[in-house]
């Protein structure tokens, strides 16, 4: 038990600087991670490219499944079929990165997520935040964009007093904060929560082997089942990333308040049945 | 009565330090900051869980709507875990 007393918590994601010491462009095992993240998203499109075929196979299919997701389920489901594909290209890149980036906290001998230090989460959610306030600005013009924003439509008079204020900090200090923290939160609990079991899995079973130790197979059992946990929570902080990023452009096209939007459905799905001979194109 | 209050202040005078009442709002701040969020997504999934037993052809609607809900509460919950770190 005095194990998790003396585990300090915040050094487990401190690593000491490998190259570049004293500059600003220091590399740690971090930005190595976060390089391998990059490296591991190009290359698994470039190579599923390479081939062209009239019928793809293999690793093509994989990355033509996975583009297409984001394309259909996430950019045309939320923003609609006439501005979704637009952006599918940024959802993409944002999705596939964030996975790869996750998914190394789960590779053996890695066992890290760049993504459960600030700086990278905080870049994607600056990156959003431009993204969805210039389309704003360029789609329904400045004015009526901060109007749409701050002054939403069919609310008494003196309530702006009060929800004024409240949506200027929802919308542009609120958004980009919670999208930074929820993606560093959950890969940041995921990775001290394995640290935790699997320091007393190790502590049980190897270090202090005693009358104890049958506690340590426990551990080890319920660590690994926080580890399939873990594959969920990476898949699911991607999606939800990419998801809220396709939310947040969709409200900045279509002026505030998603109901507009939803309420139009009927023609979102008319439209779907045209882009669909589109996508099997693709796929094709 | 009087002699437990007598204790608590001994205590306090004696055991109690700055460091161990914070280990206490380490604790607190996560705890109690995941009360409401908790029931917040149970209620999230139970109403997307019957709107999509109940109109299964819109479940693909629902369910990014779910993930929205779910996403928007669970940072509220995710606050306070970061905020125990940072305190």
């Amino acid at each position: 038990m005095q194990l998790a007393l003396e585990l300090d918590v915040p050094h487990l994601f401190l690593w000491d600087p490998i190259w570049l010491k004293g500059t600003p462009f220091e590399v740690n095992r971090v930005v190595l991670l976060m390089m391998v993240g990059a490296a591991l998203c190009i290359g698994f499109f470039l190579y599923g490219a390479a081939k062209k075929a009239l019928v793809p196979k293999g690793a093509r299919n994989l990355a033509e499944t996975g583009y297409l997701f984001v394309r259909n389920n996430i950019a045309i489901d939320v923003i609609g079929p006439k501005d979704g594909p637009k952006y599918a290209n940024y959802l993409a890149s944002v999705f596939f990165f964030i996975l790869f980036m996750n998914v190394l906290a789960i590779v053996p001998g890695i066992h890290f997520a760049p993504t459960s230090r600030m700086a990278i989460p905080f870049m994607l959610a600056i990156l959003t935040w431009i993204i969805f306030n210039i389309v704003g600005l360029v789609k329904q013009g400045p004015l009526h964009y901060f109007k749409g924003t701050l002054f939403p439509p069919g609310v008494p008079k003196l309530v702006y007093i009060l929800l004024t204020p409240i949506e200027f900090f929802s919308v542009f200090i609120v958004r980009p904060l919670t999208l930074m923290v929820r993606l560093l939160a959950n890969m940041m609990a995921g990775h001290v929560l394995l640290t935790i079991f699997f320091l007393f899995t190790h502590d049980l079973l190897v270090k202090n082997l005693g009358p104890a130790s049958p506690l340590g197979v426990v551990t080890l059992l319920v660590g690994t089942g926080l580890m399939m946990l873990e594959m969920l929570v990476i898949v699911m902080q991607a999606y939800i990333f990419t998801m809220l990023t396709a939310f947040y452009i969709s409200e900045a096209v279509h002026g505030h308040g998603a109901e507009e939007h939803l309420a139009s459905g009927e023609e979102t799905h008319d439209s779907h049945d045209h882009v669909r001979p589109v996508t099997e194109g693709v796929a094709a | 009565m009087t002699e437990f209050a007598l204790q608590l202040a001994q205590e306090a005078q004696t055991g109690v330090t700055d460091e161990g009442l914070k280990a206490v709002a380490h604790g607190l701040v996560y705890g109690l900051g995941a009360i409401g969020p908790g029931v917040g997504i149970g209620l999230v999934f139970s109403s997307a869980i019957q709107a999509m037993a109940r109109q299964p052809e819109t479940a693909g609607e629902t369910r990014t709507t779910m993930f929205l809900g779910f996403a928007l509460i669970e940072a509220l919950a995710l606050f306070g875990f970061v905020l125990a770190f940072i305190l």
